[in-house]
Parts: structure tokens; C-alpha cells; sequence
């Protein structure tokens, strides 16, 4: 039985950031080196526990994103592993320079969480929402990019950018989601998953929104189109013969995400696809424009990143 | 080679040292510039004394052992100045001399702003200004929870200080009592194109940084006997991180070249190269 199966009112749902912070304390434990850098975010990003067991490791540089993610390039050169831990529309777009420089360029050991990044800030708006995260840091060199989609998704991005040496960014969700990996997933940076087995079409999704993906393929089962769900959890490097496979073996390809479309999952797929296997493609996601106000529930819905939305687009990326 | 001195020769001797490294750094950067046809020789020229000093003589680094976890380390935060931060690495025993006439040249070591991943001694890669700080914030922070005597430089220009992360940073270097973090500000009073006064004015410099809670010693920063007692009193009694203010002269001490906001970018000429050499044939 699929996770799209399942009726919504049976799964649980879960706070990426619990795990999240679940298993910054235990790679702490772990390894001395690792140390927390926050935006007085130590709240919003659950870390009120961290910061007891560590009260020294936990640095609050106050409301500073640019010194925030600098500080971090330096205790990298101090011989530490810095998690830097803010929201994401604040870490991605105020810091952009020192992600580039600081953590890319100069190729430290930074891993950069993006909290409550796409639109999990429905209501306070556009300037809170962080749709853009995925598109500006996936063009920058030299930076591994990851949209966890469940828990334990978010747990093991986490433990394999700690053992990585080198620049990571990963999104950390607060929008409730259901666990969508089976259990004894593996995450393996660069690996796509198929969460479900599927010939006219792919549906390729990542984050909060593989669920959706989900429950699309189920609602288009019923009338007779076989959806393959492909997650793509890690957006750089993409995982280029999974997206190569899925076209030769589906022929057409609908990407699913929380964020721009433009230069997003969507993006990255669609030159990956003209590069290697050109097929028929549709992007559900935000278009060219800043959301409006409302709940991330609300929001999703509205873009047609739904499962009604999502079907819309496979029936037409199908007719045409 | 010129190398390393340490306390043990003696004030005079260490002083009569560094004067004279730092003529030899300036005679290498002019001709190093000219041959590349690109940098900002007024700048190098303003903080070449400060980074001899510090190099040859200050820091606890040594070219054997780049990778010490207990080096001290200096930031060049004003990138642009790499000229001067090669020659002064070549000075003393980090860069062999003979690269330098790779300076900007394709695929050279030697960038036009300094990549730690091509020099081992280079400790950040700089040149988008007011990054220095924040991660000299960030060196410090390691040392004071690794309980490591280690120090951390930062060297900035005076322009640079219109930039807001330099603030941010200073707060933060305050609040966790970085006595272990010495920023030197390069105040030659230029910036690229015009005075700083004339541009978005510093002053009053020194108050600033005393307001956001830093000691702040103001010395003259080609007098390699001020800069020695300004460094040998840090860190400071006081606990908190120290701010010194070097004042300098942009091309100092080129006749043609000083406080002239010209040449901030510009590339002397075989001719003009020939005066200056002239102008540094003694200490």
C-alpha cells in the first residue's frame, strides 16, 4: 500500500524542525566540532534544547544574517562545523554574498538550514516567503542543495552533511507532512527515490510537496493513468539518469515543488531533459509572481500544487 | 629571503628589520604590479608596514606548519590589496619569490583577490568588502571555545567601514569578549574614487568603536615601532577585542603616488616604476 492510499485523517503528521533538532543533538554528541549558528532564531528553529546541553556551542549572533553566516566561515577555519540555523528567506537572501563567497567559493565546511523555507510563512507574505531559496543557491558552484521531503529524510540529510566536508544547504520544513520514505529509506546525496512505480508519466517532486505528488498519482489511478512518483530530494547534483530514465521509460514528466518554478526542481529538470532526452514537460509550482497571503494549505491549493492541480497537469502534459 | 624576527634580537634590531623588509616588499609589489599591468598599489602600499609587521615579526605562523591548528590569523579583509599581502608571504618564506611574477596571470596562485585554496597561508578568500570581520568574529569565537591562547588579525581598509556587516560583527566581537581579535583599519582616507570624508564620512571613528565596544589604539601605521607596542598590548587587559586605527598614506612613500586618490587602481609606468625604485633604494 502507497502512501497516496492511505486516507489523510490516518497519517500522522510531523515537524521537520523536531527532527531536526532531534539530531543536531546527537551529531553534537557525536562530534565536539559541531556547533549551532542562529539568528535569535533559536525558538523558530527548536534548538531550546540544544542550547541546554550546549550552552557554549549554540551562538546566537543576534538579528545578523550577513556576520551570522561569516562568523560561520570562520569557525569552519577554526576547525569546526557550523550548522547555521535561520530562516530561509532571511539566511538565503540577506546573506547571499557570504554564501557565495564565505561558504562556496571559498569551499568551507558550512551547512546552511534553511528553516521554514517556501511558503510555510503563509500568512505573513511574500516578504517571509522563501520561494526563491532553491533557484539562487542551486546556480551557485561548489554547494550541495537538499529538499528533504519527511522526518527522516530532514535526519539524514543532515547526518550525511555533517560527514560531508564541504558546503550544504538544506531545506528544513515546519509545514506538517507525513512520513513519504519507507521505512529503512537510506538518503544518499545525489540519489532520486521512486516512491511509486509508474509508466504514462513522472511526477517528479521534492519537499513538502511530495505528498501532494502522491496523492495525485493515486487520484489518477482511478481513472486509469499509471503516475510514477519520483522523489528528488537533493536538487544539486541532480540525479540526471533517474530524469534520463523516467523519460525513456514514462516519455513525459511533471515537476512538483514549494517555490519558483523558474530555476527551482523544475528548472534543473527541464535542462537536464533538453540536455539528454527531450519529452513533454509541465512545472507545477509558483509561477513568476510573489504569492499572496493566506495558510501554506491554502497557498498550495491555490498554485495547483495539489493533488487535483498536479492530475490537471498530467492530463495535459498527456493530451499534448 | 628576509624571515622571521623574534623579540630575542632586540627592539632595535627587530625595528631596523622590518624597515627594511618592508622597503624590499614595496620594490617587489611596483615591479610585480607593473609586469601584470593590473592592482591597487596605493592600498598595498598604505598597509605594507602593518602586514610586515605582523608576518615577520607578530604572529605566531611559520611556513612549515601552515596547517597548525594554534597558527594565529590575519584576514586581509580589503582583498584588493593581495599585491601586498604576496609579496609580504613571499618575505616571509610562505610563497616562493619567483611566483610572484605570476601575479594575475591565467590561472596563477596568484589572484587578483586572495584564494585560500591556491595559498595554504591565505586563511580567507576576500574582495567583496566588510567579509573579513564577521569571519575573524568566527576564528576567534573557535579559539576562545577551544581554550587556545591563538590570536586573530583582521586587516580593513577605511572605506570599507561604510560597509554594515563590519557593525553587525563588532557587536557580536563585543557580546562574546573577543579579546582574541585584533581588527587593524587601514586610514589612509581614500577610497576609489574620492576621500572618505567626501564619500560617507568615518568620523568620529575612534568614539564609534569605543561606543560599540572595542579598545581602540590609533597609531602611525608606517612606524613599525608604534605598530609593534600597539600589537604587543593585545589582547587587552580589559577583555575586550581591540580596534587599531593605523593611520596611513595611500602610496606612501612614492613622492608621485601619496594620499593621490588616483592611485588607487592605477598601474605605474617602466618610467614611473624607475622613480619609485629610486625613492626606495634606502630605508
Amino acid at each position: 500500500m502507497t502512501a497516496a492510499t492511505v486516507p489523510e485523517a490516518e497519517q500522522a503528521l510531523h515537524d521537520c524542525r523536531d527532527a531536526y533538532a532531534a539530531t543536531l543533538i546527537e551529531l553534537a554528541v557525536a562530534d565536539p566540532r559541531v556547533v549551532v549558528l542562529v539568528n535569535d532564531s533559536t525558538g523558530s528553529s527548536k534548538l531550546g534544547e540544544f542550547k541546554k546541553q550546549f550552552p557554549d556551542r549554540l551562538i546566537d549572533v543576534g538579528i545578523a544574517e550577513q556576520d551570522m553566516v561569516g562568523v560561520a566561515a570562520g569557525l569552519a577555519n577554526g576547525g569546526k562545523v557550523p550548522f547555521v540555523s535561520a530562516a530561509s528567506c532571511f539566511l538565503t537572501a540577506r546573506a547571499l554574498e557570504q554564501i557565495k563567497v564565505d561558504a562556496a567559493y571559498s569551499n568551507n565546511n558550512i551547512k546552511l538550514c534553511g528553516m521554514s523555507p517556501g511558503m510555510a510563512y503563509g500568512q505573513l507574505g511574500p516578504t517571509h516567503h522563501s520561494i526563491e531559496d532553491v533557484a539562487w543557491l542551486r546556480v551557485i558552484p561548489n554547494i550541495t542543495v537538499i529538499v528533504p521531503a519527511d522526518p527522516a529524510e530532514t535526519a539524514q540529510a543532515l547526518r550525511w552533511a555533517a560527514d560531508h566536508t564541504g558546503p550544504v544547504f538544506v531545506r528544513v520544513s515546519r509545514t506538517p507532512v507525513p512520513d513519504v520514505n519507507l521505512p529503512g529509506y537510506t538518503f544518499a546525496a545525489g540519489r532520486a527515490v521512486i516512491l511509486r512505480e509508474g509508466s504514462d508519466v513522472t511526477i517528479i517532486a521534492n519537499g513538502t510537496v511530495v505528498v501532494r505528488a502522491l496523492e495525485a498519482a493515486g487520484v489518477l489511478a482511478l481513472t486509469g493513468i499509471s503516475a510514477r512518483v519520483l522523489s528528488m530530494p537533493t536538487v544539486k547534483p541532480i540525479d540526471t539518469e533517474a530524469i534520463i530514465a523516467a523519460a525513456r521509460e514514462t516519455g513525459s514528466i511533471v515537476t512538483v515543488e514549494e517555490g519558483l518554478t523558474a530555476g527551482g526542481l523544475g528548472g534543473v529538470v527541464a535542462e537536464t531533459l533538453a540536455r539528454n532526452y527531450p519529452v513533454p514537460m509541465r512545472f507545477v509550482g509558483v509561477p513568476d509572481t510573489f504569492a499572496p497571503t493566506g495558510s501554506v494549505s491554502w497557498l498550495l491549493d491555490h498554485f495547483g500544487i495539489s493533488a487535483t492541480g498536479i492530475a490537471t497537469a498530467v492530463r495535459d502534459v498527456l493530451v499534448h | 629571503m628576509l624571515g622571521r624576527i623574534g623579540v630575542e634580537a632586540g627592539r632595535d634590531a627587530v625595528i631596523a628589520h622590518l624597515r627594511e623588509a618592508a622597503r624590499l616588499i614595496r620594490r617587489r609589489d611596483i615591479v610585480m604590479v607593473n609586469g601584470a599591468g593590473l592592482g591597487h598599489i596605493g592600498g598595498e602600499f598604505s598597509i605594507i608596514d602593518v602586514l610586515a609587521t605582523l608576518y615577520l615579526h607578530v604572529m605566531n605562523v611559520s611556513p612549515d606548519a601552515v596547517d597548525n591548528p594554534e597558527r594565529d590569523r590575519l584576514i586581509l579583509s580589503k582583498g584588493h590589496a593581495a599585491g601586498a599581502l604576496y609579496t609580504t608571504l613571499a618575505a616571509a618564506g610562505f610563497i616562493p619569490p619567483a611566483q610572484l611574477a605570476t601575479f594575475m596571470q591565467p590561472l596563477s596562485m596568484l589572484n587578483g583577490h586572495p584564494d585560500r585554496k591556491k595559498i595554504a597561508a591565505v586563511e580567507a578568500n576576500t574582495g567583496p568588502l566588510g567579509h573579513g570581520l564577521p569571519i575573524g568574529v568566527g576564528t576567534a569565537i573557535a579559539g576562545m571555545l577551544d581554550g587556545s591562547p591563538r590570536r586573530t588579525f583582521v586587516l580593513l581598509g577605511d572605506g570599507e567601514l561604510q560597509e554594515g556587516s563590519n557593525w553587525e560583527a563588532m557587536m557580536t566581537a563585543s557580546q562574546y569578549h573577543l579579546a582574541n581579535l585584533t581588527a587593524i583599519v587601514d586610514r589612509n582616507r581614500l577610497q576609489q574614487g574620492a576621500r572618505v570624508a567626501d564619500t560617507n564620512d568615518l568620523e568620529p571613528l575612534a568614539d564609534k568603536l569605543r561606543a560599540f565596544g572595542w579598545e581602540v589604539v590609533e597609531v602611525d601605521g608606517h612606524d613599525h615601532g608604534a605598530l609593534v607596542g600597539a600589537f604587543g598590548a593585545v589582547p587587552a587587559a580589559s577583555g575586550k577585542p581591540t580596534f587599531i586605527i593605523a593611520h596611513t598614506i595611500k602610496g606612501h612613500p612614492i613622492s608621485f603616488m601619496s594620499d593621490n586618490v588616483a592611485w588607487h587602481h592605477k598601474v605605474p609606468s617602466a618610467e614611473q616604476v624607475a622613480t619609485a625604485l629610486a625613492e626606495l633604494k634606502t630605508s
